[in-house]
């Protein structure tokens, strides 16, 4: 282990944990702003659009990521008619069919946190709010969504980190993220682990700082759940 | 309960003991076609592979060639996963530091390969793509510093790219590029652009066989038998195979 | 599709791999969350920390970027051992790094798994079975280990989909599994949208065949009440 060859190589690696952070962060909000309707709509069992949400959720929590990556990145870009329509300035970059890829499956997971959360509301909140004479979709909005989010909120953790961690098959596809600079540094110097130690220790602290957050958060939003006498 | 563990237990020592008869193992690669690519049936073929079993055979031994990827195939080496690298590997004064080479078995030159009609002076703030942790990267990375490099794991994704149009261009070996590129279907409207490079900076002496820094007799036998097989016409042979004119070099 | 047929055996002999994978991988996790588990529920001290240390570094650190650093570290390990030992060179092949990174990583969150499990057990049941003579062993075997398999299995059942997908990344060191063969023929016939779907569907597949069989499981395992 040569702990100066990564210190010179600081730079590499401070740019790769920017492109993480920026990957999981953007994912998870595009997969939360998916994950929100589609998470209603299933709890609710809308007609018709219930079924298709089931098949998407299903679909990429049965799969792995990397497959899924592989699908979007090489896959698509193999039909002329993919590589002329007009997605193809997006779908030319490798950063963005990541971010595809991390948001559609964050999503999903988020989509089946989000139903189970919701139908597991005590239907006396719901109840109650209707009894105060709010209509629909204030019981949705006010009442019902704030409550769930709530309790969603230690799996939601789960997933930030399930996120962060998958999110490491991005440097499979030429991006450097923090395991895309680990390979380039082990490559470029021919050593074997510094790069992926280093890689590790930056995914532990990451991990651990998230952790901390969301326990902060679960402090603030859970306290009326607190049942420790 | 306590056949189930056995079966387990035996599993795990069949597979963890399962060490190789062969005399030598060969890191190759898997992904450089015409030189080194996959097979249908998951084996190793190309001229790497038949240049690998005829030394073998000149030196009187069995090997096993190990499929490694590019990334690894150096840490493999040096953690004495196989014996011996036969992977188009060029000689390069920052290799030697880590590991030995025999003398060359073949030397030609890098070139781009981009649409037909393109020239080096449309390069600058275009993306060229190259296999990561090869002479190409440090080549352009030392004289195209405001190309937008690519690195990929191997070259077929460089290809792959490159038909999809993530990439403007390749820089690779040119002989690599002509046979695994060019001159199959994927290759239609494509074509060399730019000068041949062969700067003994980047591109070293050639490609050589890559062993550990402890292991010089084997380094010299493998240097003897690839002048063997040049004298004997096995070398000729397999070359005829693959390409058009002798790529062993001046 | 001519070409994914012409490939299919190749497939289907690394869907094999991938499916030993994942069941060697499982069993070797349960052994280490067993031995999790009961250092965490009755080990001493040192035991206890060591367990908090092997699921922090789980939960830390990706699983793609633990499989590179077993492949490559354990092989200086081992080789660094072996040297002291005098022993001759032993191979770590890809199939072995991947079954013990897998069985290393799930083993973790099998620890929860089983310590959960063996919580729910009512205590009363333990004392019930000390008042009538069972020796600590026979409880452990004829009272605890029987409700455990009950009420771990729902979390086993998950744990079990997790680390199926898992297997998937073992290909990037190049082991000839389901996604790395796919990934070779789809590059090598250029149609990598074909085999990568076909992948998707294989997965699907055990996704669907496992989650059937731990449902029959769990119905069969399940304490009877008046409502079934």
């Amino acid at each position: 282990m040569n702990p100066d060859l990564v210190l010179q190589n600081w730079q590499l690696f401070a740019s790769g944990v920017w492109m993480t952070l920026q990957l999981t962060f953007l994912s998870l909000l595009i997969g939360f702003l998916i994950a929100l309707p589609f998470g209603i709509m299933r709890a609710r069992r809308v007609k018709y659009i219930s079924p298709l949400i089931n098949g998407y959720v299903y679909l990429f929590r049965g799969t792995p990521l990397l497959v899924q990556l592989y699908l979007i990145y090489y896959g698509f870009s193999q039909f002329e008619a993919v590589r002329e329509s007009i997605l193809w300035p997006i779908l030319r970059e490798a950063w963005w069919c990541a971010l595809i890829t991390f948001a559609l499956n964050s999503g999903a997971y988020a989509t089946e946190i989000i139903r189970g959360a919701i139908s597991t509301t005590p239907k006396g909140e719901t109840e109650a709010a209707t009894a105060l004479g709010m209509s629909p979709f204030q019981v949705t909005s006010l009442v019902l969504v704030p409550s769930a989010l709530r309790r969603a909120l230690p799996q939601y953790g789960n997933e930030v980190v399930f996120m962060l961690h998958g999110s490491a098959v991005a440097s499979i596809i030429t991006i450097q993220d923090i395991l895309g600079a680990g390979r380039t540094l082990n490559a470029k110097f021919y050593v074997a682990y510094e790069g992926f130690i280093t890689a590790a220790l930056l995914y532990m602290a990451i991990t651990f700082c998230l952790v901390g957050i969301f326990r902060q958060l679960e402090k603030r939003f859970l306290k009326h759940l607190d049942l420790k006498r | 309960m306590k056949k189930t563990l056995c079966a387990a237990a035996m599993t795990f020592a069949t597979l963890a003991g399962a060490a190789s008869a062969a005399d030598l193992k060969i890191c190759v690669e898997g992904a450089y076609p015409p030189f080194s690519e996959t097979a249908t049936d998951g084996s190793v073929v190309g001229f790497d592979i038949d240049i690998a079993n005829a030394l073998c055979a000149d030196m009187g031994k069995s090997c096993e060639m190990l499929k490694t990827d590019w990334d690894g195939i150096i840490p493999a080496l040096l953690e004495r996963k196989c014996d011996a690298i036969i992977a188009s590997m060029s000689i390069t004064e920052e290799r030697k530091q880590v590991i030995d080479f025999s003398g060359k078995y073949y030397n030609t030159p890098g070139r781009f390969v981009g649409k037909d009609g393109m020239s080096e002076d449309d390069l600058s703030g275009k993306t060229v793509g190259v296999q990561r942790g090869t002479i190409h990267q440090a080549f352009m990375e030392g004289e195209f510093p405001d190309v937008e490099l690519k690195l990929y794991g191997s070259q077929d994704e460089v290809y792959l790219d490159l038909v999809a149009g993530r990439i403007d261009a390749s820089m690779a070996d040119s002989i690599a590029q002509l046979d695994g590129f060019l001159n199959t279907e994927a290759g239609d409207g494509f074509g060399f652009f730019g000068g041949s490079y062969s700067i003994p900076k980047y591109h070293g002496d050639g490609a050589g066989i890559g062993v550990r820094k402890a292991d010089t007799e084997l380094r010299d036998a493998f240097s003897t038998s690839i002048s063997n097989i040049r004298t004997s016409g096995e070398y000729e042979t397999i070359n005829s195979k693959y390409f058009a004119f002798d790529i062993y070099g001046g | 599709m001519a070409d994914l047929i012409s490939y299919m055996p190749l497939l289907m002999r690394g869907m094999v791999t991938t499916i030993l994978l994942a069941i060697l991988g499982l069993a070797l996790a349960t052994v280490f969350g067993g031995l999790g588990a009961a250092g965490k529920l009755s080990g001493g001290r040192i035991a206890k920390r060591v367990v908090w240390l092997y699921t922090s570094i789980v939960r830390g650190i990706p699983d793609i970027v633990m499989l590179l650093l077993l492949y490559f570290g354990g092989q200086r390990l081992i080789n660094d051992i072996g040297g002291m030992l005098g022993w001759d060179y032993v191979e770590l092949s890809k199939f072995l790094s991947g079954v013990l990174t897998i069985g290393f990583i799930y083993g973790a969150y099998l620890t929860e798994t089983f310590r959960g499990a063996y919580l729910t057990i009512p205590r009363g049941q333990v004392e019930a079975a000390q008042a009538l003579g069972l020796r600590p062993f026979t409880t452990l075997i004829k009272v605890s280990i029987p409700q455990l398999v009950r009420f771990a299995l729902p979390g086993y059942a998950n744990v079990w989909q997790v680390l199926v997908k898992s297997t998937a990344v073992v290909s990037i060191i190049g082991l000839q599994d389901l996604v790395g063969l796919a990934n070779d023929a789809g590059k090598t016939v250029r149609q990598p949208f074909v085999f990568f779907s076909f992948v998707l569907l294989a997965y699907l597949c055990i996704t669907f065949v496992s989650t059937t069989l731990f449902d029959w499981l769990e119905r069969r395992t399940a304490l009877k009440t008046h409502e079934s």
